[in-house]
């Protein structure tokens, strides 16, 4: 065979099963591009690499699968960066085939050179930079292997362009079948002691996050609930893992937790921590989080053991061969006083929600969106008051339903993630929540989406304002609103049919939810702009560094 | 002889350009603090030994375990008994040379 190596490239990533990537051309991955041109693997042009990224982020989080992103040398490559960093913090596993000037120019300052190895170091798991076509054979498949075991994370390979152009001589394809890891070494020691401990709490609850979304895990998750009558809380990534039509869901904890999550957590006695890494958002004071409960950490990363809570009891492995080792020694128990305490603090201190009749409080909006749309439909957010009014009501039943950016917190996530989730899941509603900030931030995929004509829903709950500033000077800056206000106010539906895309503005309408209706039931990409009252807040809230139980408002007064 | 206000890391590390942009921006972003190092290749140069002289507080067990999470860091080992003079007499180094 005769083949350069950005023909090796896309062979491998067609070996890899890869059949969509998204990107932009430029000048350093052209050759790329031109091997792409003979392959069968779809490319999605996004308008913006950033967006690229996401795109791939919203096929990697709706399926569990890798995904590939290119972009070129210099811009393309910096564009990238925080997408990267995002799933980086939320252990996403896509990797991203950048292009590099000609390996003699690095370190010239060439035209559209960066040094995007050193760029990508901290915010990837692992990043490459390929130093001859022959070095491809192993540097790709490995990729993978990074990307995809162990915490998953975000992988960077960085090719210059003539190890795109080099030509190779070779008689076969190597063989890639790497040995993965897949032993099992848990200490079924500590195990036992897990399982010894949960047999005899009284207040035992169960913290599940990311690491159970990666783990496949919620099955077992159920089974160790049901099984021992263990209230389950979940963290923003851990949403669906434990369906909200369990009995004993709990709902998501931290700063715009409900207050019974909050409260109950407090007075457990044990806290079983699987597959999450104590984040400050969702601990508060991490001092004061939890005081009266022992804790078992089980997390497949060893290094988020101790690092900012220390355990009585940890377990390092994948969340799912720990689960599958500990229910068979964890007893059957009916829990009816912890049970009990749980139901009467849910009534006492439940999330209090809006009158049915104030149709354009958001989280009516949301709850009035999922009862119109099929269970299994896919939600993505952007970042701020929409995405917590998402997480406090809408009813996720299964993992990898919600789409969010929880660790980086990156405005701009929702629309290119709903893309990239639609590419993979043609079948499935797609619902993008996002607010009129977020919206901005990545809104020129508006004419990926139009391209491709996917069943996207945007739905723009637009306050005028960055909602979650407003909101934290209101509540922590004694009303100083800086910033937070926009001067003028965009017409989304005009651009959004300018980018070809249909849309609604709902204050232009007089039958809102006829409307809003209208807009879910229509086929392909539509954008529907609700105004909501520009001062709506998300509550309860614990304020950044108080314990969680220091809640303000959502207090149910009339009991 | 052993010392108590520090470690040496011993690590055994790929040898090549980047590895060292890994290790330094480990301990810059996760605010560790690494007071020397010494670095070199070994056997036929396809690998590196890196000796990192760290200070011995809370920080020691989370360092290792970040350190041992680097794709291009193969080996760790944490001693306690080191000669630490090394780290303190550059000078000699160059005086080596000189004679």
């Amino acid at each position: 065979m005769r083949l350069n190596g950005s023909e090796i490239i896309i062979k491998l990533l067609e070996q890899q099963g890869i059949k969509n990537v998204s990107g932009i051309p430029g000048g350093s991955n052209l050759p790329l591009y031109d091997a792409l041109y003979k392959s069968s693997i779809n490319h999605i042009l996004c308008r913006h690499e950033q967006g690229g990224a996401f795109i791939a982020q919203g096929m990697t989080r709706s399926t569990g699968k890798v995904a590939v992103c290119f972009a070129t040398s210099g811009p393309g490559a910096t564009n990238l960066l925080t997408a990267i960093a995002d799933a980086k913090l939320d252990s996403i596993p896509i990797i991203c085939i950048t292009g590099q000037v000609d390996y003699p120019f690095i370190g010239t300052d060439a035209f559209q050179e960066v040094d995007t190895y050193g760029l990508t170091i901290p915010i990837t798991k692992h990043n490459f930079i390929v130093r001859s076509a022959k070095e491809l054979f192993t540097i790709i498949p490995e990729a993978f292997i990074v990307a995809k075991t162990g915490r998953q994370g975000p992988v960077v390979i960085d090719v210059p362009k003539d190890v795109q152009q080099e030509v190779l001589e070779f008689e076969s394809w190597p063989d890639v079948s790497f040995d993965v890891l897949t032993e099992n070494n848990l200490d079924i020691l500590m195990v036992k002691c897990a399982a010894k401990e949960i047999n005899k709490s009284k207040r035992p609850i169960l913290y599940i996050g990311g690491g159970v979304l990666s783990a496949e895990a919620s099955k077992e998750i159920k089974e160790l609930s049901n099984k021992n009558n263990i209230p389950v809380v979940t963290t923003l990534m851990g949403m669906g893992c434990f369906s909200c039509d369990e009995p004993l869901y709990l709902s998501m904890l931290g700063m715009h937790g409900a207050r019974y999550t909050n409260i109950l957590l407090h007075e457990a006695d044990l806290l079983l921590a699987f597959g999450v890494r104590f984040d400050d958002r969702a601990t508060g004071n991490i001092k004061k989080f939890c005081p009266k409960a022992k804790i078992i950490h089980a997390d497949i990363d060893e290094a988020e053991i101790n690092k900012l809570k220390g355990t009585d009891y940890s377990i390092t492995g994948d969340i799912k061969a720990v689960l599958k080792e500990l229910i068979p020694f964890v007893e059957d128990n009916k829990r009816k006083a912890w049970l009990k305490l749980v139901e009467e603090t849910k009534v006492k201190h439940p999330l209090v929600l809006p009158e049915a009749c104030d149709l354009l409080h958001p989280i009516n909006i949301i709850r009035y969106v999922s009862d119109q749309v099929p269970p299994d439909s896919i939600i993505t957010t952007d970042v701020g008051q929409h995405q917590m009014w998402t997480a406090q009501v809408y009813p996720f039943k299964s993992p990898r339903n919600l789409l969010t950016s929880a660790g980086l917190g990156t405005m701009g996530f929702g629309l290119p993630a709903a893309i990239g989730a639609a590419l993979e899941n043609p079948d499935k509603q797609v619902i993008c929540f996002t607010g009129d900030g977020s919206i901005l931030m990545n809104i020129q995929e508006l004419a990926t989406l139009a391209d491709l004509n996917l069943n996207v829903k945007i739905i723009i709950l637009n306050n005028k304002h960055l909602g979650l500033v407003r909101q934290q000077q209101e509540l922590f800056y004694g009303g100083h609103y800086i910033a937070s206000k926009f001067i003028t106010n965009p017409d989304f539906a005009a651009i959004s049919r300018g980018f070809h895309v249909a849309a609604y503005d709902l204050a232009k309408e007089v039958d809102l939810l006829k409307a809003l209706k209208r807009a879910l039931a229509q086929p392909g990409p539509v954008l529907i702009d609700v105004p909501i009252r520009e001062t709506e807040n998300v509550y309860p809230m614990v304020k950044p560094g108080a314990p969680i139980t220091e809640m303000i408002g959502g207090e149910l007064y009339d009991q | 002889m052993t010392n108590s206000e520090y470690y040496v890391i011993e690590l055994l590390v790929n040898n090549h350009a980047g590895v060292m942009s890994h290790i330094n921006g480990l301990f810059a972003r996760r605010a560790f603090n690494l007071e020397g190092i010494l670095c070199g290749k070994i056997g036929d140069g396809s690998r590196s030994k890196m000796y990192l002289l760290v200070d011995n507080d809370d920080f020691l067990v989370q360092i290792v375990k970040q350190l041992s999470k680097l794709y291009d860091v193969l080996e760790v080992k944490v001693h306690d008994d080191f000669d630490i003079s090394v780290f303190n007499d550059f000078e000699a180094l160059l005086k080596i040379k000189e004679n």
